[in-house]
């Protein structure tokens, strides 16, 4: 296997995986790579996709950084409909789309309680020491019942046209979500890999008693990095909330946290900690997306489009298995010698 | 003295569930008049039992130290293939039956299989089962089949008396027959030995020679099993097929597991308190249903509580079994200490 030295480093196999996808289409889908020029925005294919994948990718943000600590938080989806509930309910669903609250200090609500419940999830890992699973299952479960006590368990339709711009809205004639992704991967990025800060995540995932022998408060790191994902959820709530103008507590964010770990998973990021790649998370989400875009496409029901979904995941888990590789490569390279 | 207190505290969790059931039922009792009755307790049992008998299939799973995220959904595939097979295909209930067991014994048995041939994780590969079964259930038909077979609207209406005036449905019966050959196989079979085993540690599971490869599988597939049994339940209940039956149900049934005293590391639980968590969980939908006012989505903010209430009792008496078998190590070599 030629995986010593390959191009792009980690992210080589996750982008294999979104070219082949987009080639398929480039044969197979007409018209898939047509981008247009409409009221002097970018409208396409591709464009959609990235509009489309916005939410999740910020939600892989953070989750990236939480299961490269061997953390898990399926927790976010409900973070996002308390999220989107939040500030749905603090501009108010009045029809002339004046808003009960000013429509910055609503988004500000919504993401510092978002920020709260990431914080309480980092609590119960970081100090109380509940396995991540079971700490964050426990807001999984509470979350979606808060988000529909927040709206009273209604759907809240939104008006207020400004708030639009998040989900909606375009800036130099692209998607203003793709700005959002943009500012919050660099940041990480930045914090991660610029600083300390990444260096100590990856060795709190490895072995946090060894980090806490080097002097790495293991503890405060796990607390932040819970945090932090709280925070990207809360985003994210906001982005979806106002793509469709409205808060749905029960449908808002539903399965995002599947789709969130499928795409950090797909990203090359090992559920076993250690390492992160945020740029693979991101290719990641697109991969999912692009998967969805294609089997539309092809006007297959998009309920059926789980189950190509499912054999995806299972193709690209085996090709991560190490076990896989292994007996693949004994099938092959017997004949290899041989030759 | 050290090593039976560490034992005790083993069971405790299971001894709380009970008071709590106990407590709650009191409580109820004391406050709305008409929930104090044999049949009020029953109709725990006949509303729940689908969620008992996913329960006992969860309880072997998390005790080997895995998780299966898929139950929900194959448990709405079941409905949907025994609807489609009953009302389209026109089949005997007596050929249905066996079929739609083995569908959902075959997905487990694939889902195993995966996990421990290529060392998958079981979250990863019980998620994607997820997608695909909800996925499958739109192959076989997009929308609600309704059921008219006479069998079918028998064991939906029927009534088996207990007491006096005080009935079961076939559906409790079924639960609880399925708690019971659960108790008896947890206990007293060599599988359930070896569950858990592979659950307190595999490598020594390996390394003693039990059959780890064939267990797994076996857990997998019983637990598809109990999932496809559930969904044949739901269609008396429900009688029909619809594709978006048992959404979120595998959280409900971790819930429920793990209010009932099973530790999600593996190891240690049991399906009797397993049969307590659903109780519990049942009782605070009765209650919320009496008390009236309350949303119902405060079921969810309820459970997720006692969820975080019982983990960190979990942690206490597990920092004290440890403690206590760090003490008594000195004495002998092996204290159960790995809970």
């Amino acid at each position: 296997m030629a995986a010593a030295k390959r191009p792009l480093g980690s992210v080589f196999w996750p982008l294999v995986a979104l070219a082949a996808l987009m080639g398929f289409n480039l044969f197979f889908t007409p018209n898939f790579f047509k981008l247009e020029i409409i009221d002097g925005h970018l409208f396409g294919n591709v464009i959609d996709i990235i509009k489309n994948a916005a939410p999740i990718m910020i939600l892989a943000v953070g989750l990236t950084l939480v299961i490269a600590t061997h953390g898990i938080d399926i927790s976010v989806g409900s973070v996002v409909a308390i999220s989107a509930g939040v500030v749905a309910m603090l501009i108010g669903g009045d029809l002339k789309g004046d808003p009960k609250y000013p429509i910055v200090a609503a988004m500000a609500a919504a993401l510092l309680v978002s920020t709260l419940a990431g914080m309480w999830n980092g609590l119960l890992v970081s100090r109380i020491g509940m396995q991540p699973i079971i700490a964050t299952l426990i807001l999984f479960v509470a979350g979606r019942g808060i988000a529909m006590v927040t709206t009273n368990a209604m759907v809240v339709w939104l008006y207020a046209k400004p708030f639009a711009l998040l989900g909606q809205g375009y800036w130099l004639g692209l998607p203003f979500s793709i700005f959002i992704v943009a500012f919050l991967l660099l940041m990480t990025a930045l914090v991660t890999r610029r600083t300390a800060v990444g260096l100590f995540i990856e060795a709190v995932g490895i072995n946090p008693t060894a980090a806490r022998f080097a002097g790495i408060n293991a503890k405060n790191i796990l607390f932040w990095v819970y945090a932090f994902s709280g925070f990207c959820a809360g985003i994210s709530g906001l982005v979806v909330c106002s793509t469709v103008m409205s808060a749905d507590g029960n449908n808002a964010g539903n399965l995002f946290e599947l789709d969130a770990i499928l795409a950090v998973v797909l990203g090359g990021t090992s559920l076993n900690g250690g390492k992160f790649y945020l740029l693979g998370s991101m290719v990641g989400a697109l991969i999912i997306q692009t998967l969805t875009t294609t089997i539309y496409a092809f006007n297959v029901p998009p309920e059926i489009s789980q189950v190509v979904k499912a054999l995806f995941v299972y193709a690209v888990s085996l090709l991560q298995s190490g076990s896989f590789r292994a007996k693949i490569s004994a099938l092959f390279g017997s004949k290899e010698v041989e030759a | 003295m050290k090593r039976r207190n560490a034992i005790d505290t083993r069971n405790l969790p299971t001894l709380v569930t009970l008071a709590l059931f106990i407590v709650m039922f009191g409580a109820g009792s004391v406050a709305f008049i008409g929930f104090f009755s044999l049949q009020n307790f029953l109709n725990l049992f006949i509303d729940n039992a689908y969620l008992l008998i996913l329960a006992v299939g969860m309880t072997f799973v998390i005790v080997s130290g895995g998780i299966d995220l898929s139950v929900g959904s194959v448990l709405a595939l079941s409905t949907m293939i025994a609807s489609s097979l009953l009302e389209k295909s026109h089949l005997d209930p007596i050929l249905v039956i066996p079929i739609v067991l083995l569908v959902g014994i075959a997905l487990g048995s694939f889902m195993g299989y995966l996990i421990h041939a290529f060392d998958l994780p079981p979250f990863i590969i019980t998620l994607a089962g997820l997608y695909l079964a909800r996925g499958l259930c739109y192959v076989v038909s997009i929308d609600t089949i309704g059921i008219t077979n006479a069998f079918w609207e028998k064991a939906a209406h029927a009534q088996i008396l207990i007491i006096g005036r005080n009935f079961l449905s076939p559906s409790a019966v079924i639960a609880l027959a399925t708690v019971l050959v659960g108790l008896f196989v947890a206990r007293y079979s060599a599988f359930g030995r070896n569950v858990y085993a592979i659950g307190g540690s595999e490598q020594s599971a390996v390394l003693m020679g039990l059959p780890v490869r064939r267990t797994k599988i076996a857990i997998y597939a019983l637990s598809g099993f109990c999932s496809a049994l559930a969904g044949i339940v739901f269609t008396f209940y429900t009688l029909s097929g619809y594709a978006l039956d048992g959404k979120g149900m595998e959280l409900d049934t971790i819930a429920s597991v793990v209010i009932g005293g099973t530790l999600l590391t593996g190891g240690f639980g049991s399906v009797f308190g397993s049969m307590l968590g659903v109780l519990v969980y049942g009782t605070i939908q009765v209650l919320i249903v009496f008390q009236g006012t309350l949303n119902s989505w405060w079921t969810r903010i309820a459970v997720g509580f006692l969820v975080f209430v019982f983990c960190l009792l979990q942690r206490a008496f597990d920092a004290r079994a440890v403690r206590a078998a760090a003490a008594s190590r000195q004495g002998r070599g092996t204290a159960a200490a790995s809970g």
